[in-house]
């Protein structure tokens, strides 16, 4: 399968006020042409931060220090801003969390989204409204012409994230990315925007990244799941191989932690710790402290690397 | 229907402003009549004015006198021009308004776009500067300021003209009425040298006037731009690949619209003040000008007039800061 | 606020504003002046000569002479006490008398709050300083009417600034156990809520100080309140004011300057006093 988006050992720091945020080390990611990859990880772990920087919407106090972001075939890292915003809306789109604050609250929807068409598209002006409208049609947006007039604040959460993916999805891109696109939205709703994003992305032949912490949403979703613990993607895999036969501790834990239907409440078993300081030096591997598996080796660098099936990698000297 | 609600709303302030006015004028300290009366008074005349003001009648009837008398536009005479205050008034407003008008739009024109350059390239040469200009022009009094630029550009430089007022009258005669602005009218009437000769008498005093309000507009200009390009949907917009100038402008910039409108009021505020200053030290044959020397003579009839009027044009400026925020953000109009 | 946390702010609001240190000298000086004046003073201010009149700055006179003969520098440190003095004092009737309605409007809301806002919005309603002219017309010509004037202008930001910051207290923690532990409701806010709203309101103060010395300059230098011969800054740029047209720029520049030195000093004290508290509210 040709890879559409490739992040080759990305390494990147923050300066912040309070000293350097060692924010990505050594991440490494691919999707392929029609797939859906989920990244998966808590709060922190560093997820955001590589949509972000595949993106090219980090700000000026990332420093990256290492690595490549190829979006078919065109380099993200050194890209000028034309050339960024040349792929963006059109090549590669993101869509967010909070979809009501993505939105602009006092734009109506429908000149949002012809703003991106107007940008990319290549339409005459007076198709705009017509391309608009057909755009929201196709994200089932009930009487799409009335909505289209309709101002953010006036659509529920749903509506809005609709909205926001008829605006990624207008110009048909190879790549789109979601951070956290359900988070917030009831649960019924987070069924039916996740049904919408895999048949748009299947019926496009258009590759998704879905960024989440709900290791259950993306075991329902994705051909493939990266687990990232604290700047490192520390297993990647078939989704199948992630759910039933992981092999780094921490994705055990994260799925013990996992409420499922079969489960209850008082089965599941929280990770012990929390995330370590990334402005402190850090050791080799990020997770030992929380491991209760670990050796002294396993503070020796480099990180480890081993190949535990057919496309299937995990970060640890001692996989399950 | 909402702009309706919004003008009924701003009954009350100006209830509350008629109130306060004729309070400070009918309850003052001693003997109204006296003072009505004026400095050059005797027991005679006094005794007149108070009987044909009413000022021997109790407080609640007096005040209903003084409300109708306003609903007929009678604000009393003044003691000094002898005519009633209205006309007055009414002579020198379009002076004041056209010195305010290009006051605001001075301001306005260089702190709005210097606020968007400041926010869009931060702490770069230009946000350094103006953000010290914005902090050492706030501690300045309009005043100073206004003769400072009499100094440097009339006395100093020669490039401004003398400070006589709206119109140098020795070379100059005003244009034939019709807005009452001078610029305008001499437009009107096509006559060049005067509309150039108004044209540069207004520049100083309008620049003075500006500065202090320059300040706040700048800064809050700066903020808002700030904020807006750090929120969500300009973050939207920009991995949506949308061009610099468009985030800039519709997006950021419409939205930061909203908090500099709410500075309008303020910013009013202090521009009906300075004004009064602005029209003593450049002899402009303002309604500022004609208050302070109503003040400096006891002439209680025009003070009043004066402060009336003043509060009257604020409240409705404020209605019109109102409206106009209402139609950059809809969603104040489903405020219930 | 712990120790550590105003330790660092002080660091940042002191060391990374050299501006915040220089205007805290100014103010030194400026109060040294306010308090020492007439002792600091090389002439008599009030002595006039009219053979060294309209001088420039020279040896004998460091800031000149004005159109009586009489020394400027002796004329503007004096004229510290009667300008900061008037400020200070209308500021300090604000602060109390808008503390004391803000919080009890804040704290009780219903009938305290509407009157309190209703009479609030009233000043509000006003151009500021065309209501201080007004004030000062009603009330008479003198240096308490221009201070008084001050005050009511500058009445609503500290109210509505109490009303908030009580609001926003009164359904805190401390101030249901101090009621649970038998306070009445005016103990709480007297004893509990108001020492802890008093620090942003010092910042407020020191803010809406320069402020309070512009508005009484104005009306002073329209000839409000103060009469000459008195030294004050504002009635002084007036006196000069004249005087520009033939070149005579030191009758009302070196006022002018104090009047924008005690400003700029506020203003910036009133900035690093806001970082003190909490950096993160610049503009």
């Amino acid at each position: 399968m040709t890879a559409q988006l490739v992040v080759d050992s990305l390494s990147l720091n923050f300066r912040t006020r309070h000293g350097t945020v060692q924010a990505l080390d050594d991440v490494s990611l691919t999707l392929g042409k029609g797939e859906i990859v989920g990244v998966v990880g808590e709060s922190g772990s560093g997820k955001s931060v590589t949509a972000y920087a595949v993106m090219g919407l980090l700000d000026d106090t990332a420093d990256i220090t290492n690595g490549h972001i190829n979006m078919g075939g065109a380099e993200i890292l050194n890209a000028t801003p034309d050339a960024l915003n040349a792929l963006r809306g059109r090549e590669m789109a993101m869509i967010f969390q909070s979809p009501r604050t993505a939105l602009n609250p006092i734009r109506r929807v429908g000149h949002q989204i012809e703003d991106v068409l107007r940008e990319h598209a290549n339409i005459p002006a007076r198709e705009l409204r017509r391309e608009a409208i057909a755009a929201l049609a196709r994200v089932r947006i009930p009487d799409p012409e009335r909505r289209a007039k309709a101002y953010p604040f006036e659509l529920s959460g749903g509506m809005c994230q609709r909205v926001m993916i008829a605006m990624a999805l207008a110009c048909s891109p190879a790549v789109l990315i979601a951070d956290e696109p359900t988070t917030g939205l009831g649960v019924t709703t987070q069924a039916v925007i996740m049904d919408l994003i895999r048949d748009m992305s299947r019926s496009g032949d258009m590759s998704t990244l879905l960024i989440t912490h709900d290791l259950g949403l993306a075991g329902e979703y994705c051909d493939r799941i990266a687990v990232m613990h604290a700047g490192h993607v520390v297993e990647a895999g078939p989704t199948e191989a992630i759910l039933t036969r992981s092999a780094h501790p921490y994705t055990r834990q994260l799925l013990a932690a996992t409420p499922t239907p079969e489960t209850r409440m008082d089965d599941l078993i929280a990770i012990p710790g929390s995330l370590p300081d990334l402005r402190r030096p850090l050791p080799v591997c990020r997770f030992s402290a929380r491991c209760e598996r670990r050796q002294p080796i396993c503070d020796e660098p480099p990180l480890a690397w081993a190949q535990c099936g057919p496309d299937h990698v995990v970060r640890c000297r001692f996989p399950l | 229907m909402f702009i309706a609600r919004r003008i009924v709303g701003t009954l009350p302030s100006l209830l509350g402003v008629v109130v306060v006015t004729f309070l400070l004028s009918h309850a003052l300290p001693g003997d109204p009549a006296a003072y009505f009366a004026g400095p050059a008074a005797n027991a005679d005349s006094i005794a007149s004015v108070r009987a044909s003001l009413g000022l021997d009648r109790p407080l609640p009837v007096q005040f209903l006198h003084y409300v109708v008398d306003l609903l007929h536009g009678d604000l009393g005479n003044s003691l000094t021009t002898g005519q009633p205050v209205l006309v007055d008034l009414a002579q020198r407003l379009p002076a004041s308004l056209e010195l305010s008008a290009f006051a605001i739009i001075f301001a306005v024109g260089v702190a709005v776009p210097l606020g968007v350059w400041s926010a869009t390239k931060v702490n770069g040469p230009i946000d350094h500067a103006s953000r010290v200009l914005v902090t050492v022009s706030a501690a300045f009094p309009t005043f100073f300021v206004g003769l400072l630029l009499v100094y440097v550009f009339y006395y100093l430089l020669d490039w401004a003209p003398e400070p006589v007022g709206r119109l140098n009258e020795i070379n100059y005669s005003p244009p034939p009425t019709i807005t009452g602005a001078y610029t305008v009218d001499a437009l009107l009437a096509r006559d060049w040298s005067v509309f150039r000769a108004a044209l540069t008498q207004l520049t100083l005093p309008a620049i003075s006037l500006g500065l202090f309000a320059m300040a706040p507009l700048a800064r809050i200009t700066r903020a808002a731009m700030l904020e807006a390009l750090g929120s969500d949907f300009v973050r939207t917009a920009r991995a949506n690949g949308l061009p610099t100038t468009k985030i800039v402008f519709t997006y950021a910039f419409r939205n930061a619209l909203l908090p500099i409108t709410s500075v309008l009021g303020m910013v009013f505020s202090f521009l009906m003040g300075s004004n009064v200053l602005i029209e003593q030290v450049f002899g402009w044959q303002g309604v500022g000008a004609y208050a302070v020397s109503a003040v400096l003579a006891s002439d209680y009839a025009a003070v009043q007039g004066f402060v009336l009027m003043m509060a009257i044009l604020y409240v409705l400026l404020n209605l019109a800061v109102d409206i106009a925020a209402t139609m950059i953000d809809p969603r104040v109009r489903f405020e219930s | 606020m712990s120790f550590a946390t105003l330790a660092s702010n002080t660091r940042y609001a002191f060391g990374e504003n050299r501006l915040t240190l220089i205007a805290a000298a100014m103010l030194a000086v400026m109060a040294i002046c306010a308090v020492l004046g007439p002792i600091l003073a090389p002439y008599d201010p009030l002595m006039t000569n009219a053979a060294v009149k309209l001088t420039p700055p020279n040896a004998a006179h460091w800031f000149g002479t004005d159109a009586l003969g009489r020394d400027i520098l002796s004329r503007v440190i004096v004229a510290a006490r009667l300008d900061l003095g008037m400020a200070i004092s209308a500021v300090a009737l604000s602060f109390v008398v808008g503390l004391a309605l803000g919080a009890a409007a804040g704290y009780f809301g219903g009938w305290t709050d509407a009157v309190v806002g209703r009479v609030m919005d009233t000043i509000m309603a006003f151009p500021l300083f065309v209501l201080a002219m007004g004030i000062v017309a009603a009330l008479g010509n003198s240096v308490l009417n221009i201070i008084i004037a001050t005050m009511i202008i500058n009445l609503p930001f500290y109210c509505r600034f109490a009303r908030a910051e009580v609001n926003v207290r009164r359904e805190l923690g401390y101030v249901e156990a101090a009621r649970m532990g038998g306070n009445t409701a005016l103990q709480a806010l007297v004893n509990h809520i108001i020492p802890n709203i008093l620090p942003p309101m010092m910042v407020q103060a020191s803010l809406n100080m320069g402020w309070a010395i512009l508005n009484a300059a104005g009306l002073s230098f329209i000839g409000l309140g103060v009469r000459p011969p008195t030294p004050e800054w504002g009635i002084m740029v007036s006196e000069g004011a004249s005087y520009i047209i033939s070149g005579e720029w030191w009758a009302f520049m070196f006022p002018g300057a104090a009047l924008v030195a005690a400003v700029f000093s506020f203003n910036m004290l009133g900035d690093g006093l806001r970082d003190l508290l909490d950096p993160r509210k610049r503009v």
